[in-house]
């Protein structure tokens, strides 16, 4: 426990890519496995651990601390985990008895959920404060020390001297604490194998399009499709080593997802990787992301929602064709087996989703200009040579989203920020006018981090202080007397939220200082924006 | 108020220039020119330029003079650690605060009562000045820099191997370690010699007198060379120190793709090492951490505690629920410890 804490602790404060990936590289070579499989697990999110509620640490610590002390603590730190870590009345540092990080994951998931609590205590009492930080946002399960699964991964390669893509291709079909992994790269043992298991393969991914680069762009290089507005998923249809079929729906970061979607599952009857936009489809219209929404995150769905919100997949891309792995082919060659595959035969809850027909930019963006139908977020627009590649490679693909929704709203409450912002109020909950009871009240519509320069955070930081009405924690709630311009993607009915809607990518574009509170929007005008909501 | 602060309070006060001794007509630490100072320690906060007389130990006195261009005052006296005098009505003391070279707990007795005015003080050994020793008291004024449970500083070792450990990681780069310049600078070289660091260290020139003050009183800080004569290429995998703040500076262009650290008790809060810029926050104080006030006040057997300096609150109720009368004095003059 002690290196993995001593590596967050630098982690977190470390700026350079390259000053990270040094210190990775450094880490995997220092600490011996199954140690340090679990800390790269922990990293790219891939860690099963069953983690603790906020509450668990709140109630270890407050019974142990006076709560005036905590609670002024708290204020300064601006973090739970890290107000407790550096709080925990400690007497002897006991070396011997902090557990090491795979043994302490090993026991916590093993650990009865009463006894939980008792074995962190236990720790808490013997480590030091940067180990006790690690425990505690190792089982809140926020790391949050600026390390993506990406990074994580390269660092791997780097230590390894291995192409980072080589270790892509295979991290899906691998568990923690990867050894075979971690032999391959120490030169004991050879490739891990992934063939015959149903493997999730990395996603190609594209860059926000800027609009000055069209001008160097030629149109006829590229392909335009829509960009649906669904979840992005792969699917996964192979015959495992005894012939029998293995049939996968993988999201976009590589959480198996079938059993939500037993309807698409079975339309699996054949063997190849796709790539696609799982959407609610009825009779050939894609359906507003709240229908699929009701869908996600179950267990088990019913009888009733599969007839009522059909799940379906509209195919961008073809990965491999039986055992063939098609990715290193261009765009246009890959779209023509898919094509041929998909006419091939019957592919119920299956269709393609359509190239664009355009000769310039312009035709382009007109055609984005009037797509404002439900399900579509704006368009992608691919090189037609282009390989399918790992990740985010810069320049081959680019979505185009559609010019953001807007509208006044009045900031409610504001709560402190975490990691570089935890000093500074910079979540912000905002809401708009309705009438109430012959009343003109503010309901919340929506909750956006703050996105501005370090300046205006200042500024708006201070404005909250000043403005404070009422303290609910580290909430606070302040005068309704600064209108934000707030930008989204779109709005959709909701029957969790007070207002009865919810904004999709809310972001704050503008602080409206000159505007008084009395002239922001409406929640009329933001019903009218739902999708659907005009017939 | 209790008896104690009652009767104390007739013969030292609160004012607008600081703590003001009535019965022996000086100030304490003043915040403005005064005619009579007695003053804890050399730091900015403490030591002013103009007084009239000066009273401290002598290595204050020096360091007042290195820092105001000769200022100790018009007249200033020296007094050894277990030294007294009688100044007016009073007699007075200083005993080591084991902050600083030269930083003393200054004893004022008068009309039977004996009162410790700490000025800065830590606990925990410092290779560069005498340890602060508890002195039994019927009030102790402490500061409260750190005066949050949340402030516990870990061994100063533990620090400087994070140091050593990050240059080793990082050969090709320079290690700019963010240090004031009276007392955290002298104290992160002994620290480093102490580990066996015997390679010369590089610091910025408002390091360079104080530095060199340190080494006419006996420290011996070793070869230290100026970072500014150094080139480029020479300053690759070394550590330089300087004044916080110089990292922004354009200064800080003559340093190979440095790491930023800082050495200051602050770091042991994230967020604050974070506004600070340090990549490498090191968590060496000067002051006492939480432990370390709660201990002293155990240790000086004070019923009246008199908190200033810092963060009061936390520290006043730690003390009434120990038993201790406690009350938080507003001394003006003082903001947060640049530390
Ligand atoms: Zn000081
Ligand atoms: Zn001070």
């Amino acid at each position: 426990m002690k290196a993995f804490a001593r590596l967050l602790d630098r982690l977190a404060f470390l700026s350079s890519r390259n000053a990270k990936l040094a210190l990775l590289a450094a880490y995997f070579r220092e600490t011996p496995d199954p140690d340090r499989g679990i800390a790269l697990a922990a990293l790219t999110g891939d860690l099963q651990l069953r983690t603790a509620k906020p509450k668990l640490i709140r109630d270890l610590v407050t019974e142990r601390v006076d709560p005036e002390l905590f609670g002024w603590s708290y204020d300064f730190v601006g973090d739970l985990a890290e107000t407790a870590a550096l709080i925990w009345p400690t007497g002897e540092r006991n070396e011997a008895a902090v557990p090491g990080l795979a043994a302490a994951v090993d026991q916590l998931n093993r650990a009865h959920k009463d006894s939980a609590a008792k074995l962190v205590a236990e720790w808490l009492d013997v480590m030091d404060p940067a180990e006790r930080w690690a425990l505690l946002k190792l089982i809140t399960g926020a790391l949050r020390v600026g390390v993506s699964a990406r990074l994580a991964r390269t660092a791997l390669a780097d230590y390894g001297a291995v192409e980072v893509g080589a270790i892509e291709e295979v991290w899906h079909a691998l568990t923690p604490p990867y050894a075979e992994l971690f032999a391959w790269l120490d030169g004991r043992g050879p490739l891990p194998e992934t063939r015959a298991t149903p493997t999730f393969r990395p996603l190609m991914l594209a860059n926000p399009l800027d609009e000055a680069e069209l001008a160097k762009m030629q149109a006829a290089d590229y392909r335009a499709e829509w960009k649906w507005d669904g979840i992005r998923v792969q699917l996964v249809a192979v015959r495992d080593a005894q012939g029998a079929r293995v049939r996968r729906v993988y999201s976009r970061t590589g959480d198996d997802i079938s059993t939500a979607f037993p309807d698409v599952v079975e339309a699996l009857d054949f063997e190849a990787v796709l790539d696609g936009e799982l959407l609610v489809v009825r009779d050939g219209q894609a359906a507003p992301f709240a229908d699929l929404q009701q869908r996600l995150g179950r267990k088990r769905v019913s009888a009733k929602m599969l007839q009522s919100q059909p799940a379906h997949v509209r195919l961008y891309d073809m990965l491999f064709d039986g055992e063939e792995d098609l990715r290193a082919l261009p765009l246009d060659a890959r779209r023509g087996r898919l094509e041929h595959w998909y006419g091939a035969a019957d592919r119920p809850r299956l269709d393609l989703s359509p190239l664009l027909d355009f000769e310039s930019w312009e035709e382009l963006a007109d055609l984005r200009a009037g797509a404002r139908e439900a399900g579509i977020e704006g368009l992608m627009l691919k090189r037609a040579d282009s390989p399918y590649l790992a990740g985010r490679p810069k320049g081959p693909w680019f979505k185009w989203k559609r010019d953001p929704l807007l509208v006044d709203a009045v900031l409610m409450y504001a709560q402190r920020g975490h990691g570089k912002r935890s000093s500074f109020y910079s979540d912000y909950t905002f809401g708009c006018w309705r009438r109430r009871e012959g009343r003109d009240e503010l309901v919340p519509v929506g909750k956006a981090y703050f996105g501005f320069t370090d300046e205006e955070l200042g500024q708006l930081d201070r404005w909250v202080r000043a403005h404070t009405t009422q303290r609910f924690g580290p909430v606070r709630e302040v005068e309704q007397a600064l209108v934000f311009e707030v930008a989204f993607d779109a709005v959709q009915r909701s029957t969790r939220h007070k207002s009865g809607i919810a904004m999709r990518f809310p972001r704050i574009s503008r602080i409206r200082w000159d505007k008084p509170a009395a002239e922001a929007d409406w929640l009329p005008t933001l019903e009218a924006m739902i999708e659907g909501a005009r017939g | 108020m209790d008896a104690h602060s009652k009767a104390v309070q007739r013969w030292l006060k609160v004012t607008p220039a600081g703590l003001y001794c009535e019965a022996g007509d000086f100030h304490i630490d003043p915040a403005r020119a005064v005619p009579r100072a007695v003053i804890t320690h050399g730091h900015g906060d403490h030591a002013r330029p103009g007084h009239g007389a000066v009273l401290a130990t002598q290595e204050t006195l020096a360091i007042m003079r290195t820092r105001y261009d000769g200022d100790d005052g018009r007249s200033s006296q020296a007094l050894a650690y277990g030294e007294t005098v009688r100044l007016g009505d009073v007699s007075v003391e200083l005993r080591p605060a084991g902050h600083v070279l030269g930083s003393a707990q200054i004893v004022l007795a008068h009309g039977g009562k004996r009162v410790v005015v700490s000025g800065d003080y830590k606990r925990r050994r410092d290779p560069t000045c005498p340890p602060f020793e508890p002195v039994d008291c019927d009030v102790f004024i402490t500061e409260a820099t750190f005066g949050l449970p949340v402030f516990r500083h870990p061994p100063d070792d533990q620090e400087i191997d994070k140091l050593l450990a990050s240059q080793r990681l990082f050969p090709e780069r320079c290690h700019l370690v963010g240090v004031y310049g009276l007392g955290k600078a002298q104290r992160v070289i002994m620290l480093l010699r102490e580990a066996g660091y015997t390679a010369p260290l590089f610091i910025h020139g408002a390091l360079e007198k104080l530095c060199k003050l340190y080494g006419d009183f006996g420290v011996d800080l070793s070869e230290l060379l100026p970072a500014t004569a150094a080139d480029k290429a020479e300053l690759q995998g070394q550590i330089v120190l300087a004044p916080p703040g110089a990292a922004n500076q354009s200064w800080a262009r003559r340093l190979p793709d440095p790491v930023v650290g800082m050495a200051s008790g602050w770091m042991g809060v994230r967020a604050r090492a974070r506004q600070r810029g340090a990549e490498l926050p090191l968590i060496i104080s000067d002051h006492a951490d939480w432990d370390e006030l709660t201990q002293t006040f155990a240790d000086v057997a004070a019923p009246t505690i008199w908190v200033t300096h810092g963060r009061e609150e936390a520290l006043v109720h730690y003390a009434r629920q120990q038993g201790h009368d406690a009350w938080a004095l507003s001394v003006a003059g003082r903001e947060d410890e640049d530390e």
